[in-house]
This record gives structure tokens, C-alpha cells and sequence, in this order.
């Protein structure tokens, strides 16, 4: 086991794609920030949101993707290397759904909060929106995902039974965040089966489109680069409590 | 409230909020129960497949009945306000079905893991919200003549019991073997 942990991927170390992730983020914040934006009642600037909050959505949901394919992965091969990457990049993802919440809770504070109420009332409104609780149970789901395996201590049976439910939350995560929002009345983009995060044909200008993809493709690239930093180090740690 | 018939909105809620506990209780027992010995002996004489499959049939079993006996107890308690009894009877079992599934295969999880009430609550009570959000939306339905039950929101539901199902039996055989 702790040769094959030795040999860690060669992509981990490689360098051009650190480079393009920051290339992609800087380009995001300076023609997120003062590129040309289409003027929409209510939303106005808030809109340069859509760069962050849209993107930490589907970072979140690739890093999942990653996480469940290193799971099964793991169930196919039993190489305890695949249930450590799958683990951190579930971490990743969770920081990813953490922080499109912090900045759709921003977006929402100007856009759907009533300025005439305190702000706790429109709080609770909000909170019940079946699309942050959609977000929320796929979040807490997750949670679950690293409890369950912290708790156990054996290492073959925390990485089995780890990597049996994780692939069980990914299922559970389709009604969750893409189909029960797209059904249920709410505030958020995206009623009567819509696309929740961004309607391709009307909503998103040619404009913000040249903007929107690459900084996908640039958070994305930061979140598999801080996972892979976190596998180095859990690797390590392995190699020397085996050595 | 516990001497006078509740609305019919709060009647609903509470009947699935009983449901699931109901099946907590009820399914999560199935596999915590188990001792070592008797699951080495299921080892030897049956496949994971055979296992699992026949744990959920008996779990869903088990479940349609308590779905039946406590709507039973809720209409002579807490009185009557079903519109559509036939409609409403449907979703319970279809209900009552879902939730024996789900808390079949994370009961298989938890009594891996050894802390089992506690983590069965920690796994549970999440992946189960969806769920009983659908139901408690689609029952609402049974209580009015003028809304009718959206048939395609009942068929998603079918189709993750499909999902569950499936899922179970291609990753219980690895939760099997110790």
C-alpha cells in the first residue's frame, strides 16, 4: 500500500494549469469588475455577481463529480489513494457550496430583501426558499458524507463504507439541487424547469459570456489545486505513519 | 390541540412528521438488530443481492402496514378532513414506501459504522427532507376537491425508489463482507 501511495499522480505537480487558473481568476475580477454588463431593472450591477456566486455552484458541483468518480475508484481498485482523494475533494466542494451561499446571501440582501422591513424579516422569508433548502440538504448531506467516514477507525472499512455512501449522496443530490428547485415556487432564476443557474437563451449576454465561462474553468482549477495540495499532505502524513 | 380535530394543513404535517418517525423506529432496527453471529450465518447461506433485496421487500412490507394502521389511528383520533381518501391512501403507501427504502439502505450503512442511532440520524434526516417535502406538497392536494395530484411529480418520486433501489443492491455487497 505504501508504494503505490508513493507514486502520486505526475498532473499534482505540474504547473501550467496553477498558472492558468490565476490567469483566468485575475481576468475574471478585472473584466467581472469593469467589463461592460447589461443594465437590468432591479438586478443593476449586482449582476457582476453572477462571475462569483453562479460559478461557486458549479465548482462545487464538478468537485463533487471528481469526488465520486476517486470513490468509485477506490470500490473498483481497493487502493486506499483514491478514497483520500475522494475525501478531500468532497471537502473542497462543501467550501465551494459554502461560499455560494455567503455570496447568493449578498446578492439576495440587495435584490430580494424588502428595505422597508428589518432585515430579520425578509431573513426568513428567504431562508425558506425551496432553492437554498434544496442547497442546504445537499450541503448537510455532505457533512454527513465526512462524519460517517471520520468515525470510523479501521482505514479499510472508513474508506469502504465512505466511498459506498458518498456515491449514495451524489444520487441523492440530483433531487436535492436540480430537480426539487425546478419544481417548487421560489424566488431564485429558474421556475416551470428552468435552468436554476443561468438561462443560456435569454438571461446571459454575449458579453457576460466571454466573462462566465473562464471563470468556471478558473475556480474550478483553484479548487482541484488546493485539493491536490491537501492530498500531498494527507499523503505524507500515510507514508510516514507507515514508514 | 390534543382533544380538538387540527385543520387540515397541520393535520397533514403532522402525519408525516409521524411517519417518519414511524419508519425510523420501525426499519432502522432491521439491520441494528443483527447480531455478528446471525449475519456471518446469512453469509454463508445467501447473496448480498438476495440479502438486501429481501431486507427491503420485508422493510417496505413492514412499513406499508404501519403507513396503514397509523393513518387508521389519525382518522379515529384526530378526525377526518380527506377530500380524496383514495388518493391520499396511495401517497401514504407510495410514502411510506420511499422512506422504508432510504432508511433501509442507510440503516445497512449505520450498523457498519458501529455509532449506530446517532449516525442513523446524522445520514437520515437530510437525504430524507427532499422526500417528505414532495409528499407533504402532493398530499396537500387530498385534502381540497378543486386540486388534482400532479401525476409527473408522482412518477419522480417512483423513479427515486427505482434509483434506491438499484443503488442498493449494486453497493450493498460491498457494505457486506467485513
Amino acid at each position: 500500500m505504501a508504494q503505490t501511495m508513493t507514486n502520486v499522480n505526475n498532473y499534482m505537480h505540474k504547473s501550467w494549469w496553477k498558472i492558468a487558473s490565476i490567469v483566468l481568476l485575475v481576468y475574471t475580477f478585472v473584466a467581472g469588475f469593469l467589463g461592460p454588463v447589461p443594465h437590468l431593472p432591479l438586478l443593476q450591477e449586482t449582476i457582476r455577481n453572477l462571475y462569483f456566486h453562479v460559478c461557486m455552484w458549479f465548482a462545487m458541483m464538478i468537485l463533487f463529480t471528481v469526488s465520486v468518480v476517486n470513490s468509485i475508484r477506490y470500490l473498483r481498485t481497493f487502493n486506499l489513494k483514491y478514497d483520500i482523494y475522494a475525501r478531500h475533494f468532497a471537502v473542497i466542494a462543501i467550501v465551494f457550496g459554502l461560499l455560494g451561499y455567503i455570496t447568493g446571501a449578498i446578492w439576495a440582501s440587495y435584490t430580494w430583501a424588502d428595505p422597508n422591513k428589518p432585515a430579520t424579516n425578509s431573513f426568513s422569508t428567504i431562508a425558506r426558499d425551496p432553492k437554498l433548502i434544496g442547497a442546504a440538504i445537499a450541503l448537510l448531506v455532505y457533512f454527513a458524507y465526512l462524519i460517517l467516514r471520520d468515525s470510523i477507525q479501521d482505514m479499510d472499512k472508513k474508506a469502504r463504507i465512505g466511498a459506498v455512501y458518498n456515491i449514495f449522496a451524489y444520487a441523492i443530490l440530483f433531487p436535492s439541487i436540480w430537480i426539487l428547485p425546478r419544481i417548487l415556487p421560489s424566488l431564485h432564476p429558474g421556475n416551470d424547469g428552468e435552468n436554476p443557474a443561468l438561462d443560456v437563451k435569454n438571461d446571459i449576454d454575449g458579453s457576460m459570456r466571454t466573462v462566465f465561462y473562464p471563470a468556471v474553468i478558473g475556480w474550478t482549477l483553484l479548487g482541484v489545486w488546493i485539493a491536490t495540495l491537501k492530498i500531498r499532505l494527507s499523503l505524507l502524513k500515510e507514508k510516514k505513519m507507515s514508514a | 390541540m390534543a382533544l380538538e380535530e387540527p385543520e387540515s394543513r397541520v393535520w397533514n404535517g403532522l402525519f408525516w412528521v409521524i411517519q417518519l418517525f414511524i419508519c425510523i423506529n420501525a426499519v432502522a432496527k432491521s439491520f441494528l438488530q443483527e447480531s455478528r453471529g446471525r449475519m456471518l450465518y446469512f453469509y454463508s447461506i445467501a447473496s448480498p443481492t438476495a440479502f438486501v433485496l429481501a431486507k427491503l421487500l420485508f422493510n417496505s412490507l413492514l412499513m406499508l402496514l404501519m403507513s396503514l394502521l397509523s393513518l387508521l389511528l389519525f382518522t379515529m383520533f384526530l378526525g377526518n378532513p380527506l377530500e380524496k381518501a383514495g388518493a391520499f391512501i396511495g401517497l401514504v403507501l407510495l410514502g411510506g414506501w420511499s422512506l422504508s427504502l432510504v432508511f433501509s439502505f442507510l440503516a445497512a450503512i449505520a450498523a457498519k459504522a458501529q455509532q449506530n442511532a446517532a449516525i442513523m440520524a446524522v445520514l437520515g434526516f437530510p437525504i430524507i427532507i427532499p422526500q417528505l417535502i414532495l409528499l407533504m406538497r402532493l398530499s396537500s392536494a387530498a385534502f381540497s376537491p378543486l386540486l388534482t395530484i400532479p401525476a409527473g411529480t408522482v412518477l419522480m418520486l417512483v423513479a427515486l425508489d427505482a434509483l434506491i433501489i438499484l443503488l442498493s443492491v449494486i453497493l450493498f455487497p460491498f457494505l457486506w463482507r467485513d
